[in-house]
């Protein structure tokens, strides 16, 4: 439960870092490059985590 | 199989009505709507509207109302006999027509589904195109331009098609995954857009009012469509918003999914899909497509040709023309001056320079935010096609019940591929959309009027069940007189004060009238000799 939690946060936290780094080129804090590798980053980040407990939770209802 | 079986086995209740233990909350709906519509499409829908010139005020306005009605349709019209029948669409459309009726409308609700998991293709396959240089279709391009073209859909079409083939549930899971990253890649796409335009034009944005002019005066700026494109007003935007899933909410569609809603207003959740996908994530990739157009300048050649073939330009303004943005006027001028030229032989067609800016996903998403925007693309497009060429196999399969799923969804897939390689079919999207909804429309006014005005003028409702016909000719020569007059009324091009009614955007709306006219017409005729013998049934 607790890991559960933990990758959400982490999933969270990658969904934030996607749409932020835009954010931040509207209001001229990064430049586009920068903001390309950050999404970069955070779409690697929400596709590492993210199916670990997306269907994790289904699975187990079929596999009983 | 018998029926049974059919319903046991599936566990779908394909041939009964969802029992009460079965149904679904209200979430279900949201989050199944909010991520099917954010597809590989509506980076070609967005960028389409700025092609076809439309203005701020039309573009938002119209998609604000034409989406409300789309979700007022699934509301009122499919929803309602969704939980009270709790059948399939094509169960429901087999006991009013008939079983061979039903087959021809598999055939072309599956043919349809190709189209449009071609379009998804062609979407998938500009993103190759960043990676691998190779001349990419243009907006009027009808046939493939080149053969990096064709194996580029090729190789992305045989992925698409072999995984929807062998592991659908797999995709249906990276689509779950996907769907709430891939909804805010596309709102960043608008938010980077936008960062951009305030850059190159030097615009300060400190209240609603500056947000506004520059989107008036920079991002939607009306006029003129591109060559070749048909100009959209506030109708078309509004119209097309709300006939785009014409075939889902009035075509009936979505009675198989929503005979799982424990309440009709649980159509209210397509809100999610309607307002995320066909709203936010048009406009961000429109967004994308009018900066890539304000970026682009009149080279050289174009402002040469320009001043010196009297289109009204000074040499002192070449400097000028050379900065300023692309527009779709200095385009046609500057193709009608080639076209003179070459009808006075003073230019070789092969010679002509000027063509039309081309909204392609894939380098429109790069440019934006690089590879996380170009794995957009491909997930967006990869993910929506593959439902599609699965719901297309199974409409071909309900044809063939003999071959297996395999081998129809491979073949489904194939047909497709071959669909993504001609450009016209993504390029030419907002019509193919809008003729999509045309074709299955009318049996959606054929269920409508069965379920709830047969009854009440003495007709025989759900017919081909009633009197063991395979073929109710009352639905089938309703469906196939509505397309005729409709495609008669399109085609006629009839103007009436400088504006074309009938235009294939519009023409459904008249034609759901004419459709359910007919119907009721029809049946009448068919059904007087056995009137009397008509077993009305409460439903």
């Amino acid at each position: 439960m607790l890991v559960r939690r933990m990758l959400q946060t982490v999933s969270w936290a990658a969904l934030a870092g996607t749409i932020l780094p835009s954010c931040l080129f509207l209001t001229s804090h990064v430049g586009l490059d920068r903001m390309k590798t950050a999404m970069l980053a955070a779409t690697i980040v929400w596709f590492a985590a993210t199916p670990l407990w997306m269907h994790r939770k289904a699975d187990q209802a079929q596999g009983t | 199989m018998s029926e049974e079986a059919s319903s046991s086995a599936g566990g779908e209740f394909e041939r009964e009505p969802v029992p009460r233990e079965a149904l679904l909350g209200f979430k279900s709906f949201v989050g199944m709507y909010a991520g099917e519509h954010c597809a590989g499409t509506e980076l070609m829908i967005g960028p389409l509207f700025v092609a076809a010139g439309v203005s701020a005020f039309d573009v938002i306005v119209g998609l604000i109302v034409g989406n409300l009605l789309a979700v007022l349709s699934w509301m009122f019209l499919c929803a309602p006999i969704a939980t009270r029948a709790r059948l399939t669409l094509y169960y429901q459309l087999e006991k009013i027509c008939g079983r061979n009726l039903v087959t021809l409308y598999n055939l072309a609700n599956g043919v349809m589904f190709c189209f449009l998991a071609g379009a998804m293709i062609t979407v998938s396959a500009t993103a190759v195109g960043v990676w691998i240089e190779f001349p990419m279709p243009h907006l009027n391009d009808y046939y493939p331009n080149s053969v990096g073209w064709v194996l580029a859909v090729l190789g992305v079409g045989a992925i698409i098609s072999i995984v929807a083939a062998y592991g659908y549930n797999m995709v249906a899971r990276v689509a779950n995954v996907a769907a709430p990253w891939m909804v805010l890649v596309f709102l960043a796409f608008g938010v980077v857009a936008l960062g951009q335009f305030i850059a190159a034009t030097d615009s300060q944005i400190r209240s609603p009012a500056d947000l506004w002019h520059l989107a008036t005066t920079h991002i939607w700026k009306g006029g003129e469509p591109l060559p070749g494109q048909v100009k959209f007003t506030l109708w078309h935007v509004m119209f097309f918003a709300w006939f785009c899933n014409m075939a889902m909410h009035v075509g009936m569609s979505d009675l198989t999914v929503f005979r799982f809603a424990r309440k009709s207003w649980y159509g209210v959740a397509t809100s999610a899909g309607m307002y995320v996908g066909h709203f936010m994530a048009w406009i961000c990739a429109a967004m994308l497509f009018a900066y890539e157009l304000h970026e682009t300048h009149p080279d050289a050649y174009t402002a040469d040709l320009l001043i010196e073939h009297g289109a009204g330009y000074d040499p002192s303004d070449r400097d000028a023309l050379l900065a300023s943005p692309m527009t779709a006027e200095l385009i046609r001028q500057g193709m009608e001056i080639e076209n003179r030229l070459v009808d006075e032989g003073k230019l070789d067609e092969s010679d002509k320079r000027i063509t039309t800016p081309t909204p392609l996903p894939g380098p429109l998403a790069y440019n934006a935010c690089g590879i996380a925007g170009l794995l957009c693309v491909i997930i967006a497009g990869w993910t929506t096609a593959n439902p599609t060429i699965y719901r297309a196999g199974l409409a071909f399969q309900a044809i063939m019940p003999n071959r297996s799923r395999f081998a129809v969804t491979l073949a489904t897939g194939g047909l497709a591929t071959v669909a993504g390689l001609f450009p016209a079919i993504a390029m030419k999207l907002l019509g193919f959309v809008a003729l999509y909804g045309m074709v299955l429309m009318p049996m959606g006014a054929v269920v409508f009027i069965d379920f709830y005005f047969m009854r009440h003028i003495g007709l025989q409702n759900n017919y081909a069940d009633k009197s063991g016909t395979s073929f109710n000719w009352a639905a089938g020569l309703t469906w196939f007189a509505t397309l005729g007059a409709c495609v008669a009324l399109v085609l006629s091009g009839i103007e009436i004060n400088g504006v074309k009614p009938f235009q294939i955007y519009f023409v459904s709306l008249p034609g759901w009238f004419v459709a359910a006219a007919l119907y009721i017409v029809l049946s009448f005729l068919l059904q007087r000799k056995h009137l009397p013998n008509a077993t009305p049934e409460p439903h």
